[in-house]
């Protein structure tokens, strides 16, 4: 495992145009991590190899493909689909896609009478399970403000035009409960397998800023 | 405006950002708070900062962030800020004087 620590020294690297004698100094935000870090390990308030382990796990192994699974299995499976929106909860456990920041999930489902999208208003509430950890846009201020105001002009900044007529409706995370959107099955994906299929769904299409991408995307190798 | 799209990117762009998010996962995790309350310090904090400019949700998060922590862990005496302080200048000096490329350390007494 990658250890981040031992990376504070290096991956401050400038270009400089005279020798240093001395490690590069980090940042005053870096340096005041370092202090709590410190402080709280000799209060044996934290571990550094369970926090070394926490980012491992976001920084490498959790990311949208969990909910590219989900979203899959419930194209493929009726009985998993009514599960997953009725009470997801006990599926998801089974399928080990429990756990922090994702105790309490609801799915919306897109349908051509609406689409679904999600953002967090308070700060950047986000079902880490199935999606990772957050892009920057989704934590921006930007977002925050106008997915609400303006969902359509933020859809189609991100290259989404809807069918006139078409609703949008916003869900607002909170930390008790989290969305996320089930995106309509592309058309021409009849026999495909769940891999197959979940490689269609982007982590934006589950967020709402986005569609399941068509197959013939697939095929050219984007 | 440029949102990235599905762009892929780290899920932290600076070692320091995923070192304060750890932090503050375990600390979540060994019951020294329940998340919602931390949700409510941070957007409190989001909100103050972003009166001031608009937060582009990279550095300036993590600088709300790690402020959010920083008062919060100070109220709670869990770290107090002249404890912080202390430590931080004890680091600062500890990579002022450790020949690049050695790993750097605390002093001992520090």
């Amino acid at each position: 495992m990658m250890d981040l620590r031992t990376q504070f020294c290096e991956c401050f690297v400038m270009p400089h145009d005279h020798d240093h004698p001395h490690s590069h100094l980090p940042s005053d935000p870096a340096l005041r991590v370092r202090a709590l870090e410190t402080l709280l390990t000799d209060k044996g308030l934290v571990d550094p190899a369970a926090l070394d382990a926490i980012i491992d796990l976001y920084q490498n192994k959790i990311g949208p493909q969990n909910g590219a699974q989900v979203v899959a299995k419930m194209w493929c499976d009726v009985n998993f689909h009514r599960q997953m929106i009725e009470d997801p909860m006990p599926r998801l456990q089974e399928m080990g896609l429990y756990g922090r920041q994702g105790e309490h999930m609801v799915f919306v489902e897109n349908t051509d009478e609406v689409h679904n999208m999600v953002v967090c208003t308070l700060c950047s509430c986000y079902p880490w399970p199935l999606l990772g950890i957050p892009p920057g846009w989704y934590k921006s201020d930007a977002y925050r403000a106008r997915a609400v105001r303006e969902p359509r002009a933020v859809l189609s900044e991100f290259g989404v035009t809807l069918p006139e007529g078409k609703k949008v409706r916003v869900w607002d995370s909170t930390a008790e409960v989290r969305y996320l959107v089930v995106p309509q099955r592309p058309a021409g994906t009849q026999g495909f397998s769940e891999d197959d299929l979940a490689a269609l769904v982007t982590r934006d299409s589950m967020i709402g800023t986005g569609l399941a991408q068509a197959p013939s995307t697939l095929e050219s190798g984007a | 405006m440029n949102w990235c799209g599905d762009k892929p990117e780290p899920a932290f762009s600076e070692p320091w950002h995923a070192q304060v998010f750890a932090i503050t996962v375990a600390l979540n995790e060994a019951g020294h708070f329940e998340w919602s309350s931390w949700a409510a310090r941070f957007g409190a904090t989001l909100k103050a900062h972003g009166l001031a400019k608009e937060l582009d949700g990279g550095e300036d998060y993590f600088n709300a962030w790690l402020e959010t922590l920083e008062s919060f862990l100070a109220e709670t005496g869990m770290a107090e800020m002249g404890a912080l302080q202390h430590l931080k200048t004890a680091w600062t000096e500890a990579y002022l004087s450790t020949p690049h490329g050695q790993p750097v350390r605390l002093a001992p007494e520090a």
